[in-house]
């Protein structure tokens, strides 16, 4: 099963509340998947000159400070790190965003990165989707547009690393609602081509095939029609970019999806339900996207 | 909320038309359907207003009384599900599978349905004013569907028995692999799916499209309709279609 949702904030009228209403649409989604839980928020990018890093541990009790001081120490670089539940965000020189992944992986190989990039940060746990946005205090976060995942998984452990959403690239990461039957064969092929991948998930090797469509110079609309015809088996994809939403379904379309906008946002989960408790929704449009069309919006 | 197998702490109240009015903001569904099913032939509770569905599942399903239902909101999972006798009016959009197994009895959804609306029906009168998503009818044996908008792809998938009619669009697919169910489309008609072919509207078609149009409410110029049906190619074993059974 899974559920997923997402919200895209049309204006900054509802940047501080956004939070709270992706929080409350994931845990309207938890009969859909209590075995894990996650959220992608996407805030005002940095600077150009900076980056950021979201880091997750298995120990609540992670000595953050002090892999802070000791990955500032090696990079040769000013760093700040904020613990939030298992859970840090380090921010960076962008010139260093490389490097610091270089280092976490070969040093630190019980830290996981679960995002990078300007703008975005990924909280993803195992546990209900209730207990995950308290741990990390997801209600009370501002942003411009987030997408989230409850899952029930059915083809890999219940683990952090095989929860959603997965990161693709600098701030791109999807949720998956589905499971792919290819994925096997596609990661093979990926790894020939350069990919590592860092779990047995059929989601992952979505997220990286994009990531190595983008790399390869596609634009995002290429890079997800691409992915229509290589990846094989039911999905339905919520897609978040630096300042972008997307969602799309496989020609199947048997993994739920609904849809609804109004001026201020665009919005989508797996049931209505999840959307019922926004704000306007009584007025929304509100729809049911088709099979094989990449539905896209970016913020001006 | 727990279950209240009495009803009695349901919060239900009359309305000034005599109805009884259900808040799924204060009620549980399962307290909801516990009351319904309670209903006999003796009951007066012959109609109901539900309010705030807010998307919940299997709304009204299992009814089995000529009463009438109506619930305000969009509802999801299976609402009407396995109807019998009732009438049931969602004043919304419907979820996957609304109106799946109807018995007899009409389900109207004033919006929009969600993929396999009607699935495995069996009888009665499915009314969607809106469109409806993909695979609508699937499975179909017996039930009535009218589609004031469009379909999605895979309409009529399987279809054993009965009448889909398509005011508007049909997708890709429409009817795939048909035994005996009928299908009208008033609009254009994607790829045909397999052993699904255009047969004859004769004047005996066309009135009964527009008898089964009005018992439905919905406006459409019989004459606009065109018919498709089985081949009975696939279905009947033959040697020459080997492939296709694979």
């Amino acid at each position: 099963m899974c559920g997923i949702v997402g919200l895209f904030l049309k204006s900054d009228r509802l940047e501080r509340e956004l939070g709270r209403h992706l929080s409350a649409m994931l845990v309207e989604m938890t009969d859909r998947g209590p075995d894990s839980a996650g959220i992608a928020l996407y805030g005002r990018p940095l600077g150009a000159a900076d980056a950021k890093l979201t880091l997750y541990h298995r120990r609540r009790d992670h000595d953050w400070p002090a892999l802070g001081a000791e990955l500032g120490a090696a990079l040769g670089a000013r760093i700040a790190i904020d613990a939030k539940g298992n859970a840090a965000v380090v921010t960076l020189p962008a010139t260093q965003l490389d490097p610091a992944r270089a280092w976490l992986k070969r040093h630190k190989p019980d830290v996981f990165v679960t995002s990078w990039g300007a703008a975005v940060e990924i909280y993803k746990d195992m546990g209900l989707p209730k207990d995950v946005v308290d741990r990390y205090r997801l209600g009370a976060a501002h942003g411009t547009h987030g997408i989230g995942h409850t899952r029930m998984a059915t083809e890999s452990a219940v683990t952090t690393e095989h929860s959603h959403p997965f990161a693709a690239a600098a701030d791109i990461c999807l949720v998956h609602n589905g499971s792919l039957s290819n994925h096997n064969r596609l990661r093979r092929w990926l790894e020939r081509h350069g990919q590592s991948f860092e779990s047995d998930n059929d989601t992952e090797v979505a997220a990286r095939y994009f990531a190595f469509r983008l790399n390869e110079g596609a634009t995002l609309k290429e890079a997800f029609e691409a992915g229509l015809k290589d990846l094989d088996g039911f999905y339905t994809f919520a897609i978040g970019t630096r300042d972008g939403f997307a969602v799309m379904r496989d020609s199947f379309a048997c993994k739920p999806a609904v849809m609804a906008e109004t001026d201020d946002w665009v919005a989508m989960g797996s049931e209505f339900r999840a959307l019922a408790a926004l704000p306007g929704i009584a007025d929304a449009s509100i729809w049911e996207p088709a099979p094989e069309i990449v539905y896209s919006w970016t913020r001006s | 909320m727990t279950h209240d197998p009495s009803g009695a702490a349901a919060r239900a109240e009359r309305a000034s038309d005599g109805a009884v009015v259900v808040d799924l903001a204060q009620t549980s569904v399962r307290d909801l359907n516990h009351r319904l099913h309670r209903l006999t032939v003796q009951s007066n509770e012959r109609l109901w207003r539900v309010l705030n569905a807010a998307g919940k599942h299997a709304l009204a399903v299992g009814l089995n009384q000529p009463i009438e239902v109506v619930v305000i909101g969009h509802t999801g999972y299976f609402s009407g599900g396995m109807n019998q006798a009732a009438t049931l009016t969602i004043e919304g959009h419907a979820g996957p599978g609304v109106a799946e197994n109807m018995m007899s009895g009409v389900v109207r959804v004033r919006g929009n349905a969600s993929a396999s609306a009607g699935a495995s029906g069996r009888g009665g009168l499915l009314v969607i004013e809106g469109d409806a998503a993909s695979r609508c009818g699937i499975s179909m044996k017996g039930i009535d569907i009218v589609v004031g908008g469009s379909v999605g792809h895979m309409a009529a998938f399987l279809g054993q028995a009965g009448r889909l009619v398509v005011c508007g669009d049909a997708g890709d697919d429409l009817g795939d692999s048909i035994y005996e169910a009928a299908i009208y489309v008033g609009g254009k008609v994607g790829r045909l799916g397999a052993d699904c072919i255009e047969k004859p509207m004769t004047p005996a078609h066309r009135a009964a499209l527009e008898a089964l149009l009005k018992q439905a409410a919905i406006e459409h110029d019989p004459a606009a309709f065109r018919r498709f049906g089985s081949a009975r190619k696939l279905y009947h074993y033959h040697v020459d279609n080997a492939d296709a059974y694979a």
